[in-house]
Parts: C-alpha cells; sequence; structure tokens
C-alpha cells in the first residue's frame, strides 16, 4: 500500500541544484526506515519556482520543502514520513509576514497562477503515460476522433487562443488554411526551438508533461489531414528529447500513435528532428530546411508553410506551449478557454521571470496581468533593495517595459503598442544598476552572431549598428549617432527577409525610445550613468579610506597603481585599463568607481 | 599523400569501430530523407568532431553532396570541425545570466584557460564555448562543464570548480 508520495522535482534548475543527489538521499532513508513499499518517489517536471530548487513535496498533504538538500533531505524521511511532523526549517517563509508556508498554496508565488499549460508539469511523472491519463490525457483524442476536422478547427478558432511563439497569429486560422490547402501528404511541426535566450518554458512542458504535446500534435493531424509530425527541439535540451523520445515511445504502445488510432482509421506517427544551435531555425521556414536536414536558411512569405511548407507541402506549425493548450479546449470547450484572459487575447501566458527579481522561475497567469503583478506581486520584487528599472521581453526581438507601463495589462497587443512584443515569454527583469545601452548592444550582439547571412540588411545592417553601439559605449560616440541608428534599424526592420532581421533593430529602437537621456550621457557627457560601460569609467582611491597595504598596487596588471607601504595610493589614469581588478581586491571600500 | 580511408581502417581496428557505429547508425534509419542533421550528431558524438574523411562518408552513406554536408555542418554552432579537450566549459550568455554577472564570469575562465570561446587549451584539457541559455535562467549565472550544470557562479567559484576536472 502506497501511503505518501514524494515528489522530487527534477526540472533544468532543480537538477542544477543538486536534485539528483537529494534524490538518492531521500530513497536511502526510506530503505533504512523499511518503508520504500509504502511511499513513492516520483520525479516531476518542472515545479516553476527555480529560485527555492531543489523542491520536494510530500503527498496526500502537499507539504512544499524548498531549498532541500543532501544534509537535510533525510529529516523529510525521518520526521516527516516516520515520525509525523513537518520539517519547519524546510518550509518556506515569506519575507513579510514572516510565516510558514505549509504548502504550495500558502506562497503567493503560486497562489496567483493559473494553470492550464503547466497543469501537469510538477504534478505528474513524465515518464508516466498512465498518470497522465489519469489527468483527462488523451481524453482530448478520442473526442476529436468523434468530432469532424472541420469541428475540431472551428472549435480552436472560437477559443481565440493565438500562437504563443510570439507573433500572436490565430492558430483556428492556420490550422484551417493548412487544411484547405492543396496538396498531400501534409505535415504537423511542433517548434520546440526555444531560442530566446531567457525563455525556458517550451523545455519545461516538453521535459514535464510530454504526453500533452504529442496528443495535440495527433489532434492537429487529424484536424488539417496529416498523418505525419515533426517534433523539432533544440539540442541544448538534451533532456527534453530524452523523455519525449520515451514519451513517444509509450504512446504508440498505447495506441495514441500509429496505424488506426482508437480504433478509427486514423494513422498518425511523430519523429524527433534536433537542432544544431542556430537561434534562426526558431523562424518557421528556417526550421522546416533543417528539419529536411538542410542549412536553416529563411525563405520570403508567401508562400505560406501552409501551402509550401516541408518539402514544399502544406504543413502546419505551431509552437509547443500553443499545442500545450489544445487538448484541454478540445475537452473543455472554447467558452471555458475564453473565461480567463482578455478579450483579444484569451487564455494564459507563460512567463519566464529571471534576471534581477527575487523569485526567478516560470509563472503561468491570465492574459492581462500587469507587470506590476508579475514582478512584485509574484517574483517578489528586486533583490538588494534595489529599485525597478525595466522589464525586457521579447528576448533580442523584443524592447523594454518601463516603470511607467508597469500597471498596463500585458498582452499580445498592448505590448505592440509600446514598441516591444510579447515573444515567447522570457521576461527579464532590470534594476537601476542595469545600463541600457550595453543591454541594447548585448542583444545586439546576439543577432549579429546569429544572422544566417542570406540577407543584406540583417548581415551587415546588424554588424553596423553593432559597431556603433560599441562605438558608443566605448565613448567614442558622436553627435548624430542617434539618429543614424534610429534610421539604419528602420531600414532593417523594413528590408529584411525573415522576423529575425525585421526584429533585431527593436531592443535598439526601444531603449532609443525610453532611455535616450542615457544615449545622450554616453555620446556627449562620456558618461555611464549605470557605471556599467567599462570605458566611461574612472577608478580613482579615497585618501581618507585607504590604509597603503599595497594590494591593488599587487594586483594591477597594467602596473597604473603607484605607493608606498602604509601610504596613500595613487591611480596613474593615463595608464588605468579600467579592468576593476583594484576595486575588487581593495578589502577597505577606498576605490571609488563613477 | 594521405592512405585513404581503406587502408587506414585496416591498420586501425579503433578507427574501424567507430565507423562501423556510425555505418550501423544509418543502416538502421527510419526515413533516410532529411536526416543529415541527426547523422552528424551521431557522428560528432562517435568521433568527438568532424573531420573531413567523416564528412566524405556521411556524404556517399546518405548519397548528399559534399558540398551540402560543408554546408551544413559549417551552419550550425553544433558542429565542430576541429578536435575538442577531453573537457567542453560552456558559459552561458543568455540574457539572464548577463545581466547577473555572467561577463565576468566568462572573462574569468578566459584569463584562466587562456582561450577565447570556440578555442581549445594547448594541453587539450579544456575547450570553452560562449552559449546563449541552457535554460536555467532561475540560476544564473550558470557554467556548464560537460555534463555538469553549475548555477550561480561566481568568478572565484569557477577558478576552483575547473580545478575539479583533470
Amino acid at each position: 500500500m502506497i501511503r505518501n508520495q514524494l515528489l522530487v522535482c527534477a526540472g533544468g534548475a532543480c537538477i542544477t541544484s543538486g536534485e539528483k543527489s537529494v534524490k538518492d538521499v531521500l530513497v536511502d532513508e526510506l530503505k533504512k526506515n523499511g518503508i520504500e513499499d509504502e511511499v513513492q518517489v516520483i520525479e516531476t517536471g518542472c515545479m516553476g519556482a527555480c529560485d527555492l530548487g531543489p523542491i520536494v513535496v510530500v503527498y496526500p498533504e502537499g507539504t512544499f520543502y524548498q531549498k532541500v538538500t543532501v544534509k537535510n533531505a533525510g529529516l523529510i524521511v525521518n520526521e516527516h514520513l516516520v515520525k509525523g511532523r513537518t520539517v519547519g526549517e524546510l518550509l518556506y517563509t515569506e519575507p513579510t509576514s514572516e510565516m510558514k508556508a505549509q504548502t504550495s498554496g500558502d506562497i503567493p508565488f503560486y497562489t496567483r497562477q493559473v494553470k492550464r499549460v503547466l497543469r501537469n508539469c510538477g504534478v505528474i511523472d513524465p515518464l508516466s503515460i498512465e498518470e497522465y491519463i489519469a489527468r483527462d490525457g488523451y481524453f482530448a483524442l478520442g473526442k476529436a476522433l468523434e468530432m469532424t476536422p472541420d469541428d475540431v478547427i472551428r472549435v480552436l478558432t472560437d477559443s481565440g487562443l493565438r500562437g504563443r511563439g510570439g507573433a500572436g497569429f490565430p492558430t483556428g486560422l492556420k490550422w484551417k488554411a493548412t487544411r484547405e490547402a492543396k496538396g498531400s501528404p501534409k505535415y504537423v511541426v511542433c517548434n520546440g526551438d526555444e531560442g530566446d535566450p531567457g525563455a525556458f518554458m517550451d523545455r519545461s512542458v516538453l521535459e514535464g508533461d510530454p504526453h500533452s504535446i504529442i496528443e495535440a500534435m495527433a489532434i492537429a493531424g487529424y484536424a488539417i489531414g496529416a498523418e505525419k509530425g515533426y517534433m523539432y527541439v533544440r539540442a541544448e535540451y538534451p533532456l527534453a528529447i530524452e523523455r519525449f523520445e520515451y514519451a513517444i515511445g509509450k504512446a504508440r504502445e498505447y495506441g495514441f500513435l500509429g496505424r488506426g488510432i482508437l480504433g478509427t482509421g486514423f494513422n498518425f506517427d511523430i519523429e524527433i528532428r534536433i537542432g544544431a544551435g542556430a537561434f534562426v531555425c526558431g523562424e518557421e521556414t528556417a526550421l522546416l530546411r533543417s528539419i529536411e536536414g538542410k542549412r536553416g536558411t529563411p525563405s520570403i512569405k508567401p508562400p505560406f508553410p501552409a501551402q509550401a511548407g516541408l518539402w514544399a507541402k502544406p504543413t502546419l506549425i505551431n509552437n509547443v506551449e500553443t499545442y500545450a493548450n489544445i487538448p484541454q479546449i478540445i475537452t473543455n470547450g472554447a467558452e471555458w478557454f475564453r473565461s480567463v484572459g482578455s478579450a483579444k487575447s484569451p487564455g494564459t501566458k507563460v512567463f519566464a521571470l529571471a534576471g534581477n527579481v527575487q523569485n526567478t522561475g516560470l509563472v503561468e497567469v491570465p492574459m492581462g496581468t500587469t507587470l506590476r503583478e508579475l514582478v512584485f506581486d509574484i517574483g517578489g520584487g528586486i533583490p538588494g533593495g534595489k529599485k525597478f528599472k525595466a522589464a525586457q521581453t521579447g528576448g533580442p526581438s523584443g524592447g523594454v517595459i518601463t516603470a511607467d507601463y508597469l500597471d498596463m495589462p500585458i498582452d499580445f497587443d498592448t505590448l505592440k503598442e509600446i514598441g516591444t512584443i510579447m515573444g515567447s515569454g522570457g521576461l527579464i527583469v532590470l534594476d537601476e544598476s542595469t545600463c541600457m545601452v550595453d543591454i541594447a548592444k548585448f542583444y545586439l550582439g546576439f543577432t549579429v552572431d546569429e544572422s544566417c547571412g542570406k540577407c543584406t540588411p540583417c548581415r551587415e545592417g546588424t554588424l553596423q549598428m553593432y559597431h556603433m553601439m560599441e562605438r558608443i559605449c566605448d565613448g567614442k560616440g558622436r553627435d548624430g549617432d542617434i539618429e543614424k541608428l534610429s534610421k539604419l534599424a528602420n531600414v532593417i526592420k523594413d528590408t529584411s527577409l525573415c522576423g529575425l532581421g525585421q526584429s533585431a533593430p527593436n531592443p535598439v529602437l526601444s531603449t532609443i525610445r525610453f532611455y535616450e537621456d542615457e544615449y545622450r550621457a554616453h555620446i556627449y557627457e562620456k558618461k555611464c550613468p549605470s557605471h556599467v560601460c567599462k570605458h566611461l569609467l574612472t577608478y580613482s582611491i579615497m585618501p581618507e579610506k585607504c590604509v597603503g597595504c599595497t594590494a591593488c598596487a599587487r594586483q594591477c596588471p597594467v602596473d597604473a597603481i603607484t605607493g608606498e607601504v602604509k601610504k596613500t595610493h595613487v591611480i596613474d589614469q593615463s595608464k588605468c585599463i579600467k579592468c576593476g581588478s583594484c576595486y575588487e581586491i581593495c578589502r577597505f571600500s577606498a576605490i571609488r568607481k563613477e | 599523400m594521405r592512405m585513404n580511408l581503406e587502408d587506414r581502417l585496416k591498420e586501425n581496428p579503433e578507427l574501424k569501430k567507430q565507423f562501423d557505429a556510425l555505418d550501423t547508425y544509418i543502416g538502421k534509419l527510419a526515413s533516410p530523407e532529411g536526416s543529415l542533421i541527426n547523422v552528424l550528431h551521431r557522428a560528432q558524438a562517435i568521433f568527438g568532431y568532424l573531420p573531413d574523411e567523416v564528412l566524405e562518408f556521411v556524404s556517399s552513406r546518405l548519397n548528399v553532396p559534399r558540398s551540402t554536408v560543408y554546408g551544413v555542418v559549417t551552419f550550425y554552432h553544433f558542429f565542430s570541425r576541429v578536435p575538442k579537450g577531453r573537457h567542453t566549459v560552456s558559459v552561458c550568455l543568455g540574457t539572464a545570466c548577463y545581466v547577473r554577472g555572467g561577463n565576468a564570469v566568462y572573462e574569468k575562465v578566459m584569463k584562466i584557460l587562456g582561450v577565447k570561446a570556440g578555442e581549445t587549451t594547448q594541453d587539450g584539457r579544456f575547450s570553452l564555448d560562449l552559449v546563449r541559455c541552457v535554460g536555467a535562467c532561475g540560476l544564473a549565472p550558470v557554467v556548464v562543464i560537460d555534463k555538469d550544470t553549475y548555477g550561480r557562479s561566481t568568478p572565484e567559484k569557477v577558478a576552483t570548480l575547473l580545478n575539479k576536472y583533470a
């Protein structure tokens, strides 16, 4: 008889913080107490609260233990399971009220979320198809097969679901276009090339609930008339590949994939294709070339993949999070889906909260949630008592949301109005110590690296913009640079071949729009207001604090610091390369950075 | 003159084993159409990198022009044309890692190893790579050494970390 279950989060962040060894300790301790047959240990997908990892949840009570280590994992077995005493030291303490949270339901990070896409992540064992089925898994596939394909598409259209990959195109329309397109065979593709640095929701779904994607792809195959699906996952996600592959095998075994699915005449199967490290492959036409085993270069649309996709055949391509919504829409209906979210963007959105924020991790909230709720109520605010400056969305294709817009409801359209995009849902919180010019340069550097080189505006244009940004950060900015940057940015936006190039200038344009004063400070005053851009800094020694310990002089790689023992040292500004070694080594905080 | 592959395989059973493994993998493919990238992944896993003779072999086995194989190998970051070190250090400079000080970690690793991203140390111990997001943003900044991921890294921590890998 199983009396308790220990759910151990095996998401990427928890694995990194030592989940495997914690799990081993739990299993060992259970054996030592002879209760290994009464308590089941299950590794789940990501539970979302990455900052609190490794996480262990004890069921049926739902007791939520966080930051479990090899040293204290044994307490969960010896105290909680054997003696029936909650292990207080492993509970989450709410920072303001100092209350101990017993279950995840007591933690603000969780209470404000609405879990739809992530409903199974962290709840079921991703390797168990039975657990997926127990949570209504594959019910939607059965229901869809009893409907006509047109009815399936109608439900999707009525639901108002929009593509979660970034652009927010109505999913129902895409399915309809692919169904109506002439040509056969047709293909279903899942875009799991989550390239936006800072977004990891697709990874979590693939690792934590792979069957939901398999089910959705099979429904898509039935709706558009395809028998073959391709799952494209980036090579950086080996665990997702492994678990998805395993799930495909199980689905075949249970007759959810293969020939004559659920006793009908419908055939469908899925093959995995692994990316090889190219950001541009997240662009759908480039991704299709990559599945074909070619260089992942994009092509001009139209024709859209719905008309001429994989091997020039009609192809439906959606991203992971979009698919993850579909089984529930079929099961619960369009009205249910529209019951949360905003009018034009119904449903939920998963955000990857990262950067300078207290609670990092994955959060799923209704569309139309404000940034303030995300960063402060769920995210717990900014660490170190610093001030919120901005949030960056849409990665290298997006822009910033400033403090002025903290109360704006976030959805596809509102973000577009202020010059950024939803993107895949990466939300990087930036505090007051961030230099916006530097961050724009960072994103631009990313697109310069990742531009595939096929079209000139993107290949050459972004590089020229990058050179200008570099000059500005190095203190060599010139009058007219801001105007030149904006002009070139707009040319690149208008003339690039694919979404990568068309959106590459966004981080620069968006930061110029909201933080032109910072650009001006770099260019005209040769100052970096946030003290980030190395070449615009000056290091000096404060005589009242210097004790003459000589540590800085010994550390300086260019011998720019002189001074005798126990006497004030001085930095020769003409020699200083602004490496900051003196600043780091000084134990008396005598070095000033400005 | 370079010996042809057949003669070399006769002399080198280890190399033959590797080519046989790749050959078996290709033979078992469900649909060879479009499988070039998957085959190259496997080849790199077997040989550690993708030298000319492996590309030639893949080209003739899949009946894909060599130019196409070469084009694909050079397009994707993941494929390497040069041997890698015994350990691969990947410093993440995705956005979350960048804003939390990933750059300082990267500079420290460069200083310790004396190589830049994409290069290998002279003793063949480490290869250094820059990666853009490994999806562990909650623990930024992140360093990945071989298959181990280390979160919340700092320039100081990374120095001791590297010592663990001989």
